[in-house]
């Protein structure tokens, strides 16, 4: 165990010791005990960033799980796990320090349950992205995906909280499943399940065909995850969590995962035409969708869950742009598809950021007027001054406007779509100019919500007659993390290249491995001022068009468009859900009818069918009567008899007649035990039919009155046909078994007994010497099966359960 | 007690005894002819039914007052026990044993431990049937 996996536990560990200190410590918020853990585990983290602009080195320690399947907890730091570890320790304090001040009520809120789901899920994330074993990967995975729908479901009390957390499961495991199936046929493929080993080995996947498949299950995962059309409808339904959840969980670490994962196998399936495509266009579709849907929202908390879901697809994307880079041999410029990779790692850090800040931001204007819809707010500007500093900051950042981080990383995103229309690669020919044309509407419709989000909220008329409570500026506590994450914004943003070397770097190398010489670097510089270039122009026309179409509000706001809220894939997961279940309702109730008499049939057709199959399957249908003994004539008359008998009990409309008539069966069988030379048989048959006869009229005696004469068999074709499908079924094996004993005659080991009964066991009864010599045990068990069965009569009978009573 | 079948009464009493007699020479003929264990319980217990019949269930408990539950597991114990006779002897479950001697007034005789073995099937099969006949024809409600 190395100091990396104590980092990966230690919130498992915290998980356990939570729960004590929330009953010792009552008097002071148990928040303030989780506190020190993530800051350690972040102070710990930073070391290993290359601060001195050197390649960063890698490191790898292993544990053992379960060595004989292939799975170690091994875990592996470079640029990208280290990254992402970062934001989640780093976020995750800031957010534990928020949740102290946002849910301040010590008294009635389980803070106990709030602060282990939380701890639970930072150490699930850390060791996702920790983690170089798939196997414990997906385990991690799943427990982010648990500790997400607990912490959705915090106030489980509320019905839509319920919702959100059902839905976020369904979805997210789902896709979770789908990737355990990729990475099965990962390791079919490779013989490991070590990503390193993996990576050594993409050229062997991608000649693989089970390349596609793979690659097709573990993209469901990632998209499922990060909230990727149309799979993201959990998220905005997943904001009934307490701010904090939403803050640390949807906007800046779980719906990272997905994201993570795709860029971690990059070197895998990069550089394939397949890979290309799907990412970049799903990318692209929902960066588009969700900037459009976050328009429509009226709930701040809405708004921001739309555009972490448009912001993602824009990650995504330039993920999937940036693969074509493995076209391109070393790289030097700027120019060229890595870029996107560039941009698409710059992004994921400011967005971190800001969806962060904004978060608490909407969580404060909640705690402190009571509502978040942007119906209700306004005029808020100078009442919570430092709170809508903080917002400008945040939300100019997110529009793309200079001199905010935001900016740089969208000028870099355009660059890099730009880049890739004039691919020469995959194909992409005259669709490459799409590229840059969806990304410059999302980002247009990206800076009209970003207006609706400012104005609605800070600037116009404030109407305190529909707020629950008084506004007011929030306690300090509260503003502490979103003063942190603003000010990052705005330092990344001033000096973006404080990153280029330490991080952004080393993330590009893990990304993207062997593109460059060994021991080069690739070429990171971001700089403000670039020119008076196509990027530019862009972004001036997002400006225009953006405020252009805000400032004409009038006119579209009364839209149909406008006025739905809800995402329209809802209906699809709604109806699915329901019409799941009704349909398996359906199916249940047609197929299990509470009677005996249809799972006889089902039984029965089941025997055919299958018996039947196999007869024919094998060519094993034989009738054969070439060697067949010779009938005496009195045989025909005892044959007769017996069939005449069974044939008519079915059609005998009194009980008495048709025990009366199975009695006779069972003497005429008794009598072919003699006729066949079973002595023995026949006496046991004839006591036992006797016996039967009395037990029969006993029981009849006891029949109920009433329908003691209304007896008559009814007479159905589906039973008569399956009647006679097992008697032909039954008949047909029997004969031929019988040719085929003739044809493979496989000497009897009755001749043993009949040869030793004597001499081994001292009697020349040779059914008897069987019974209770050779074969003792079977009839040992026999006589207790009769035991059994004695008593059980005697149960049944004496102790009978009273009325509601339980047996 | 009127119109008492005094014919029934009288045959079944000398009937009952000769089908017992019978049942036991089944039982013992067993090894070297038909019968056994199974077919000599089988008879016994139809003449224990026949009385059963003939006069009423209180008449014969009062003559017969077994315990039917506890023959049917002296019955198995001594079936198994007699299968452990061959564990004893370092030999597997269930090994049988024979040999013969000479015995006053039988003479020569096979004696051997199926016999045993089979007298505990025996007593499982009478104890099973009447337990279940008599269980069900006492049960009023």
């Amino acid at each position: 165990m190395s100091t990396l996996h104590f980092v990966t536990l230690a919130p498992f560990i915290m998980a356990i010791f939570v729960p004590i200190i929330y009953k010792k410590f009552r008097h002071l918020h148990t928040g303030w005990f989780i506190l020190p853990l993530p800051l350690i585990l972040f102070i710990y983290l930073f070391q290993y960033l290359p601060l001195d602009g050197s390649p960063m080195e890698t490191v790898s320690y292993s544990v053992s799980w379960v060595p004989s399947l292939g799975i170690n907890f091994t875990v592996y730091l470079d640029g990208l796990s280290l990254l992402f570890a970062l934001l989640i320790t780093g976020i995750g304090t800031l957010v534990v320090l928020y949740s102290i001040y946002y849910i301040a009520n010590k008294k009635e809120e389980p803070l106990n349950n709030f602060y282990v789901y939380l701890m639970m899920f930072m150490g699930a994330m850390l060791g996702v992205v920790l983690s170089d074993n798939l196997i414990v990967l997906y385990v991690f995975w799943e427990i982010t995906s648990l500790a997400s729908s607990l912490l959705i479901a915090y106030w489980f009390h509320k019905e839509k909280s319920r919702y959100g957390a059902q839905k976020s499961m369904l979805i997210t495991v789902t896709g979770g499943f789908s990737m355990l199936a990729g990475f099965t046929l990962m390791y079919l493929m490779t013989d490991t399940f070590s990503i390193r080993g993996i990576i050594a080995m993409a050229d062997v996947i991608v000649t693989s065909p089970l390349f596609i498949p793979a690659m097709l299950l573990i993209l469901l995962g990632a998209f499922t995850k990060s909230a990727q059309f149309p799979f993201h409808i959990w998220l905005p339904d997943a904001m009934e969590a307490p701010t904090p959840v939403s803050a640390y969980l949807h906007s800046a670490t779980m719906v990272k995962a997905g994201i993570y994962l795709v860029a971690r196998m990059t070197p895998v399936f990069g550089g394939q035409a397949e890979w290309f495509w799907i990412i970049s266009t799903f990318g692209l579709f929902t960066l588009l969708w969700g900037s459009v849907s976050a328009v429509r929202q009226k709930d701040l908390k809405g708004i921001l869950a739309f555009s972490t879901i448009s912001q993602l697809g824009l990650i995504m994307s330039l993920l999937g742009l940036g693969s074509a880079g493995y076209h391109y041999e070393i790289i030097d410029g700027t120019s060229l598809p890595i870029v996107a990779v560039l941009a698409a790692v710059f992004h994921l850090i400011n967005h971190a950021t800001f969806k962060g800040s904004l978060f608490m931001v909407v969580g404060i204007i909640d705690h402190e007027t009571g509502t978040r819809d942007i119906r209700k707010l306004g005029g808020l500007m100078t009442i919570m001054p430092i709170t809508f500093t903080v917002s400008l900051i945040g939300i100019a950042s997110m529009a793309g406007l200079p001199p905010f981080n935001g900016f740089l990383s969208k000028e870099m995103f355009f660059t890099g779509t730009l880049n890739s229309a004039t691919l020469d690669v995959f194909n992409v020919g005259n669709f490459g100019v799409i590229f840059p044309i969806v990304a410059w509407i999302a980002s247009v419709f990206t800076f009209i919500y970003c207006m609706i989000m400012l104005f609605k909220t800070f600037t116009g008329k404030h109407q305190p007659e529909k707020l629950d409570k008084a506004a007011h500026e929030a306690p300090i506590g509260l503003l502490i993390s979103p003063i942190i994450l603003a000010s990052l914004v705005i330092v990344f943003g001033l000096f973006p290249n404080l990153l280029s070397y330490t991080i952004i770097e080393p993330v590009m190398q893990s990304i993207m491995p062997g593109l460059t010489a060994p021991g080069e670097q690739f070429y990171v510089n971001i700089y403000h001022w670039h020119g008076f270039n196509t990027e530019l122009f862009m972004t001036m026309g997002v400006v225009f068009f953006g405020a252009f179409i805000f400032l004409n509000q009038k006119k579209w706001q009364d839209t149909t468009f406008y006025l739905r809220e809800r995402d329209p894939l809802n209906w699809f997961y709604d109806n699915g859900l329901t019409g799941l279940i009704n349909g398996s309702t359906v199916v249940n109730n047609v197929q299990m009818t509470g009677r005996l008499r249809d799972y006889f049939s089902y039984m029965f057709i089941f025997l055919i069918a299958i018996v039947s199959f196999m007869l024919w399957q094998s060519n094993a249908l034989a009738v054969d009567f070439t060697n067949i003994t010779e009938i005496p004539s009195y045989m025909y008359f005892v044959s007769l008899s017996l069939i005449l008998c069974t044939i008519v009990i079915p059609f005998v409309s009194k009980r008495i007649s048709a025990i009366v008539l199975m009695g006779v069966v069972g003497f005429l069988v008794a009598l072919l035990f003699v006729v066949f030379r079973a002595p023995d048989l026949a006496l046991t048959q004839l006591l036992v039919e006797t016996v039967m006869v009395v037990l029969f009229l006993l029981v009849f005696y006891h029949l109920p009155e009433l329908r003691k004469e209304t007896f008559k068999p009814v007479f159905r074709l589906s039973n008569l046909i399956i009647s006679i499908g097992v008697g032909l079924v039954v008949t047909l094996t029997a004969l031929s078994v019988h040719a085929y004993s003739y044809e493979n005659p496989i000497s009897p080991i009755s001749d043993f007994f009949v040869e030793n009964s004597y001499a081994l066991a001292g009697g020349n009864n040779i059914v008897n010497v069987i019974l209770v010599d050779f074969r003792g045990l079977d009839t040992l068990l026999e006589v207790l099966v009769l035991g059994i069965v004695a008593l059980g009569v005697v149960v049944l009978i004496k102790f009978k359960a009273r009325k509601g009573e339980d047996v | 007690m009127k119109n008492t079948p005094v014919q029934l009464h009288v045959i079944t009493r000398i009937v009952a005894f000769i089908i017992l007699a019978f049942s036991i020479f089944l039982f013992f003929a067993g090894h070297n002819n038909p019968g056994g264990g199974f077919i000599g319980g089988l008879m016994t217990a139809s003449a224990l039914v026949l009385l059963f019949l003939s006069f009423d269930i209180k008449t014969i408990k009062k003559v017969l007052p077994f315990n039917y539950a506890k023959i049917i597991a002296s019955g198995l114990l001594l079936a198994v026990l007699t299968g452990m006779v061959g564990m004893f002897l370092g030999r597997p479950f269930l090994e049988q044993f024979f040999d013969y001697y000479q015995l006053p007034i039988l003479g020569k005789t096979e004696l051997t431990t199926a016999l045993p073995f089979d007298l505990g099937i025996y007593l499982v099969v009478v104890g099973f049937t009447l337990l279940v006949i008599l269980t069900i024809a006492e049960d009023d409600s």
